[in-house]
């Protein structure tokens, strides 16, 4: 299968205010975040990444979204590079995270509008996917209520669908059911997996076990910004249930770095 | 890509005029200043100001022959009182029962005649008691303190000045009313138009941030510059309604808020010409300050943060405004306008005041130009930062 995402040797590092130093009650004025991550994602596929709170892994989607750069390393997202090409990039990709937010004012219909305007989506093929995506989620009876006044539900439902306005080849998606109840955290997981029916190339973080179990063909466990296991989930698990596997790995990788 | 400019453009303008209260804060401020103004004009007339056939009551004690027909013809209604009720005048005074007091010195008219300056004697008092809380008080002091001033005047005349009815003043009614304008608007323009863009661009920008909503934004192929240039257009179209809202009922209140002063004083002296020069001010004015408050705002992390860091760019722009009261007319020096937001101010006093300085109008429109081109730049390597998108 053809890798349509080549992370190679990702670095992040972020320098902490001295407030930030009294808050965590730390001397360190450098975090490494993401420290030369390598991992690739193939076409048709959906790709985990598993970790604690703090591990790196939105840190790396934001990098792999363009939304900052990294301090050393790229990555390819079906060939363009993320540190040269960000806007190519940002053609490529569709990203949901819980800290970008629609804005409350507008109603699913404008905001679908207007970010199918600045990915310049042509206008008959909006209309088709509009149709197409309110009628998947739902969201047809509630397109001219503004977002302010949906449920959480219904605006995570708007989020994901507004991020893939453009029908892009990647897609990356940040905790995709946090905070959802069941009923709509089904919808999205079902709707992930037939987007990998389609080809799409997907990465989600998470840390919850069952949705990588359900969802993911290959898991990559990330803790304290390394990549710590990256393969097949069978392979990663080796019999044991990821759950159980995950915490071995992490008190070997905790023990290793005490 | 320009459409994605345009459509972050009209999302802009899309989320001001949907919203009834946002609306309600461009006109209302002109509304507002209109009923203000005109309020405070006829307070102040009011205040100041007394009825035509109103005659002060005065009561004199040692009234002179020489004077007795000068006060009456000036509209006073005399008493002759003797010394020994001063006090009871007094009091009536400050009672505001009785508008004046005048206490002339036994046989005033010889007195007057036989005093010498140069003896170095004390020259004959006259007092005049009144309440300088009391409007008719005050206007029957200030006719009868006139008078005497007169009266004395005559009495060592040696010359006068301007003393036919011959018209001496040379002004043309346009320089006139151009000079009050001239003294008063571009103050309050620049206020206004601060005003209106202090309104809309924290909350374009900082708001977005703080909400997490720009981020949405950056994530799409549109160019950073495009995001940048589609707000800042929005914004000042916002800010220019707001701006011209103010402006509109400033110049329709203001010969109510001059009362008397005022007759002349219609902003339909100004020419077409005019009005289109001020209007390209205006807009450069407007980009500029829209650029420089939205660069403010995308260093804050708040609205709240973003409102006290332009703070002094406030000061700054009240202060600039300040200046065109003084120096009758529009600097002639090109150097002047070389200075951002100080030529926005010389500009519209020449345009009041008819001093226009052409060459000064397109170098205001130039700098202006550039410093919104670069501040343009400027909010684009913004946008490009992690540090200030994410900034928490």
């Amino acid at each position: 299968m053809r890798e349509i995402i080549q992370v190679q040797g990702l670095t992040k590092t972020f320098h902490l205010s001295s407030k930030q130093q009294k808050l965590e009650r730390t001397k360190e004025k450098i975090r490494v975040a993401v420290d030369n991550l390598s991992f690739s994602a193939c076409q048709g596929e959906i790709f985990g990444l598993l970790g604690p709170n703090g591990a790196g892994k939105t840190t790396t989607l934001r990098m792999l979204a363009t939304l900052i750069r990294p301090d050393s390393g790229d990555a390819l997202m079906d060939g363009v590079s993320v540190v040269r090409q960000p806007e190519q990039v940002r053609r490529h990709i569709g990203f949901l995270t819980s800290e970008l937010k629609l804005e409350e004012f507008f109603t699913p219909n404008y905001l679908f509008t207007f970010f199918s305007d600045l990915h310049q989506v042509d206008p008959a093929v909006r209309e088709a996917r509009r149709q197409a995506l309110f009628a998947r989620f739902g969201i047809d009876r509630f397109a001219e209520v503004k977002v302010a006044n949906l449920s959480t539900g219904m605006k995570q439902k708007v989020s994901l669908v507004i991020s893939i306005v453009h029908d892009p080849d990647i897609i990356i998606f940040d905790e995709p059911t946090n905070g959802l109840d069941v009923l709509t955290a089904r919808v999205v997981t079902d709707f992930l997996q037939e987007l990998r029916d389609q080809g799409k190339t997907i990465i989600v973080s998470t840390h919850i076990f069952s949705l990588v179990e359900k969802l993911c063909d290959r898991v990559g466990v990330i803790v304290g910004g390394h990549m710590v296991q990256c393969d097949t989930l069978e392979r990663v698990c080796g019999g044991l249930s990821l759950e159980d596997r995950f915490f071995e790995i992490y008190k070997e990788t905790a023990g290793d770095e005490e | 890509m320009k459409s994605g400019l345009f459509a972050v453009m009209r999302k802009e303008l899309a989320r001001f005029f949907g919203d009834k209260r946002m609306v309600a804060s461009i006109l209302l401020p002109g509304i507002l200043i209109y009923f203000v103004y005109s309020f405070m004009g006829q307070a102040m007339g009011s205040m100041f100001g007394v009825d035509e056939d109103f005659a002060p009551a005065a009561q004199v004690v040692e009234l002179p022959d020489s004077l007795a027909e000068p006060l009456q013809s000036a509209g006073l209604t005399l008493t002759e009182v003797e010394a020994d009720q001063e006090e009871a005048a007094r009091e009536a005074i400050t009672g505001q029962e009785l508008d004046l007091l005048l206490v002339f010195p036994a046989d005033f008219d010889q007195a007057v005649a036989d005093y010498a300056p140069a003896s170095g004697q004390p020259a004959p008092q006259v007092a005049v008691y009144y309440n300088s809380s009391s409007t008719q008080s005050q206007f029957a002091y200030t006719a009868v303190t006139e008078l005497l001033d007169t009266y004395e005047a005559q009495l060592a005349n040696k010359f006068d000045v301007n003393a036919g009815a011959e018209r001496y003043d040379l002004t043309t009614e346009e320089d006139a009313a151009g000079a009050y304008f001239a003294m008063l608007l571009p103050m309050l323009l620049m206020i206004f138009l601060y005003s209106g863009c202090a309104a809309v661009a924290p909350e374009s920008i900082a708001g977005e941030k703080e909400r997490g909503t720009i981020a949405t934004m950056l994530i799409t192929p549109i160019p950073r510059g495009h995001i940048a240039v589609g707000k800042i257009l929005a914004l000042a179209v916002i800010a220019l309604l707001s701006g011209a809202s103010s402006t509109i009922g400033t110049i329709l209140a203001l010969p109510k808020l001059m009362g008397a002063a005022s007759d002349n004083l219609s902003a339909d002296i100004y020419s077409v010409g005019d009005y289109l020069l001020l209007a390209a001010v205006i807009l450069s004015t407007v980009l500029l300050l829209v650029t420089l408050i939205s660069i403010l705002s995308a260093f804050a992390k708040t609205v709240k943060e973003a409102q006290t860091y332009a703070t002094p760019l406030m000061i700054l722009v009240m202060l600039l405004g300040v200046t065109g009261m003084f120096g009758g007319g529009a600097s002639q020096d090109l150097p002047a306008y070389l200075i951002p937001l100080y030529n926005s101010v010389q500009c519209m006093v020449g345009v009041f005041s008819f001093t226009t300085f052409t060459a000064g109008v397109a170098a205001t429109l130039a700098v202006n130009g550039v410093c919104t081109i670069l501040g343009v730049v400027v909010l684009a390597r913004m946008f490009n930062s992690e540090k200030i998108i994410f900034a928490r």
